[in-house]
């Protein structure tokens, strides 16, 4: 074996990322609470870490969160990760199976072909090994090229906006690029001197570059790999690319079940180097879609957290509508540090609500909470207690005479403390009225109440109960042929995962169409998000109006929605769709089954239920 | 000035000319629509807090104008963030916004 000095660019960079990786990955693993700690030793020996393995292999290495995004791009990280980590997996086979022992310096794998001309020693393995290192190589570099092509055509991956890189990922970036066309024309000078390679190496030492002079190309050739290799090494920890030590780490965390907490914790910083800025978030951003802002989602808010601490603007300008993180191909919990982050900057202070006390609310057996946006919308207040009404349900409108505000506003503004009053006096006042159930119109509410309140009772959100009711046989609803679009709210779809209920309900009546393939878990958002304060009225219709535009074509009857709050927001910005909420859809149904049956039987009922519902139409 | 035997209240004259108005300033630079507010009050009618107790957005923009300082920071945070009232606005005011830069104006340079 001839020494060269050509290796050392490539052995300091990766000593140097080995032990920064080591370091980091204890820090963090040191500093989890004692809790996460022992959970992670209990479930060491478990299924979970097969899980996290088989986790590791399908998102690490073959990138299917991105496939499942768009396959060329998934093709495109697929080739790097796999390629790479097979040209790594074979070289050290290679190396190993050479008749000279097993040990052997870290570099000499990689360099494998500097080293070792004649590979006959390997015998039946020779040509087996020769052609799948070409291959991987080859498919690394196919890679590399679809990579620079993303750079000035990414709509053709599916993405129409990408994160604009600050300098050292682009100097990683750039080493990165380098390192396998510095590897190719290594391989292939080497090639055409020594007849090494396979159908790729070869072919391109023997056949195109073998008029070239060989001989001085040598070493600079390998020289230059080294040093690509070493600089990306060396960048990697302080660049998007420490994403690569990190997401293995954080896959394994997750998978024992350590979750983003009410603060930063270790776990954070886990999430924050594992993200890789490769900018999916930023197309699925209504901020970036319809308003052209572009500079303030998760990609960048969690790359400045990670390096400082991200601007005001940075930490404000984001709806929380969570379709970021349905989007994130490494599932980190964007919204979560977003909040987190908002409530190290609390405005309020925790003794704002001092003038709530004597209030309370009536007794209750089935409770009903409009909350404050339900308070907004009367009518669906009062088509639901219809709806209630007709089902012979015995509830109380526990806030008839005005709800105190369930705290979420305010939680989702960072206002941590001063949430913990309302939700303290809500939740003692909901306690005391002695309900066995809570029935609420408003998704905002009825996260919150799931969430936070940490309530024995069962929290419905309307729509869900009405469905319960329906599904007994309690209401019957007369079928239309109204074509009804349903818009998830953000809450109620990725917040609380309920998007059947509504949507069953809704088919009990009416014709319900998906118009759009943002629905369910990657609905759309309306705008109105309650965690935004610096967007205009202006751009809030904006967004509104293209979520309706999607939602709905031209044989949309009617936009049906769940919440109040997207009722009034998506109402507010077109006059082509009528917007609905779901009991008001409902109540109509009702109410036309009611009179069907009632010409039926030809017999006037005298039922004081339905002059209401007369009066309602 | 004639004397009628009587005059107003010292506590209800307020000088423009004297007042404070770094507070509606400082709001006004960074939120527009704090200038479009008509005090038509329906903020005040739809207000969740201000079923409970005596707050009003109307009169707190109504303190901030007269650079009543003091009264704005304080009565701002009785505020809920509900958002009702952001919706009612006849006029669009970016009312929670309105109520977070006084909170925040409170904290950064002590108005």
């Amino acid at each position: 074996m001839k020494e060269h000095p050509f290796v050392i660019p490539f052995t300091i960079g990766l000593t140097f990322v080995i032990l920064y990786t080591v370091v980091m990955w204890t820090i963090w693993v040191v500093r989890l609470t004692r809790r996460e700690k022992k959970i992670i030793w209990k479930r060491l020996l478990t299924v979970k870490t097969l899980r996290g393995i088989w986790e590791t292999i399908r998102e690490g290495l073959f990138h299917r969160n991105i496939f499942k995004k768009n396959v060329i791009l998934g093709f495109m990280h697929m080739s790097l990760a796999f390629g790479w980590f097979m040209l790594i997996v074979l070289g050290n086979l290679e190396a190993r199976l050479y008749p000279h022992g097993l040990i052997n310096p870290p570099y000499y794998p990689i360099f494998f072909e500097f080293f070792r001309h004649d590979l006959s020693p390997l015998r039946e393995y020779e040509e087996i090994f020769t052609f799948l290192m070409d291959f991987f190589l080859l498919l690394v570099i196919s890679g590399i090229g679809i990579a620079f092509f993303k750079r000035y055509k990414s709509k053709v991956m599916g993405m129409h906006r990408t994160t604009k890189h600050i300098l050292i990922d682009r100097i990683a970036l750039t080493s990165l690029w380098l390192i396998f066309p510095f590897r190719i024309l290594a391989e292939s000078v080497t090639a055409g001197l020594y007849n090494t390679g396979h159908f790729f190496t070869n072919f391109l030492g023997q056949q195109v570059i073998y008029g070239l002079p060989l001989d001085q190309l040598y070493y600079p050739s390998w020289w230059a790999y080294s040093i690509a290799l070493g600089s990306f090494f060396v960048a990697l920890p302080f660049s998007r690319y420490m994403h690569i030590p990190t997401e293995i780490l954080l896959i394994f965390l997750r998978k024992y079940g350590v979750r983003e907490k009410d603060s930063h914790s270790s776990y954070t910083n886990v999430e924050l180097n594992a993200c890789s800025r490769c900018g999916i978030c930023i197309d699925s951003c209504h901020l970036s879609t319809d308003l052209g802002i572009s500079d303030t989602q998760p990609t960048y808010f969690i790359r400045d957290l990670r390096y400082s601490k991200p601007s005001e603007r940075l930490r404000e300008t984001c709806m929380l509508c969570m379709r970021c993180l349905k989007a994130c191909p490494v599932g980190i919990e964007i919204t979560q540090i977003r909040k987190n982050e908002r409530s190290e900057h609390q405005l309020f202070s925790p003794t704002s609500y001092s003038y709530l006390n004597g209030y309370a609310y009536p007794k209750a057996k089935v409770a009903f909470f409009a909350g404050c946006m339900g308070h907004l919308t009367p009518n669906i207040i009062k088509s639901t207690l219809l709806l209630l009404d007709a089902a012979g349900i015995d509830y109380t409108f526990i806030d008839r005479n005005g709800s105190i505000c369930c705290g979420r506003p305010l939680q989702l503004n960072g206002e941590v403390d001063a949430a913990k009053q309302l939700i303290d006096k809500n939740n003692r006042l909901i306690y005391e009225t002695g309900a066995n159930c809570l029935v609420t119109t408003c998704p905002i509410c009825a996260s919150e109440f799931k969430k936070n309140y940490h309530m024995s009772i069962p929290i419905y959100h309307h729509s869900q109960y009405l469905w319960e009711l329906t599904n007994q046989g309690r209401l019957v609803f007369n079928q239309s042929n109204l074509n009804v679009a349903y818009h998830d709210p953000c809450e109620l779809s990725r917040g609380l995962g309920v998007v059947d209920e509504p949507r069953k309900l809704l088919k009990s009546a009416v014709v319900l169409t998906e118009n759009s393939n943002q629905t369910k878990q990657n609905s759309l958002c309306c705008g109105g998000s309650l965690a935004i304060t610096n967007t205009s009225a202006f751009q809030k219709s904006t967004i509104a109006a293209s979520t309706v535009l999607q939602l709905a074509n031209n044989t949309t009857d009617l936009i049906a929605t769940a919440c109040p709050l997207c009722k009034k927001t998506l109402a507010a910005a077109q006059n082509d769709v009528p917007v609905q909420d779901i009991s008001e859809i409902m109540v109509k149904a009702l109410m036309d089954s009611r009179k069907a049956s009632l010409s039926e039987a030809k017999v006037k009922m005298a039922s004081p239920k339905l002059e209401v519902v007369e009066e309602y139409k | 000035m004639i004397d009628f035997g009587y005059a107003p209240l010292k506590i209800n004259i307020h000088d423009l000319d004297k007042a404070d108005l770094s507070l509606m300033d400082w709001i006004t630079a960074r939120d527009e629509s704090f200038r479009l507010c008509i005090a038509c009050g329906s903020c005040t009618a739809t207000c969740t807090a201000g079923n409970f107790t005596n707050f009003s957005f109307r009169e707190l923009c109504h303190s901030i104008r007269r650079g009543e300082v003091e009264k704005a920071v304080r009565e701002s945070e009785k505020c809920m963030l509900c958002g009702k009232c952001t919706l009612v606005c006849p006029r669009n005011v970016n009312t929670r916004n309105i109520i977070k830069l006084v909170r925040k104006a409170n904290q950064n340079f002590r108005v």
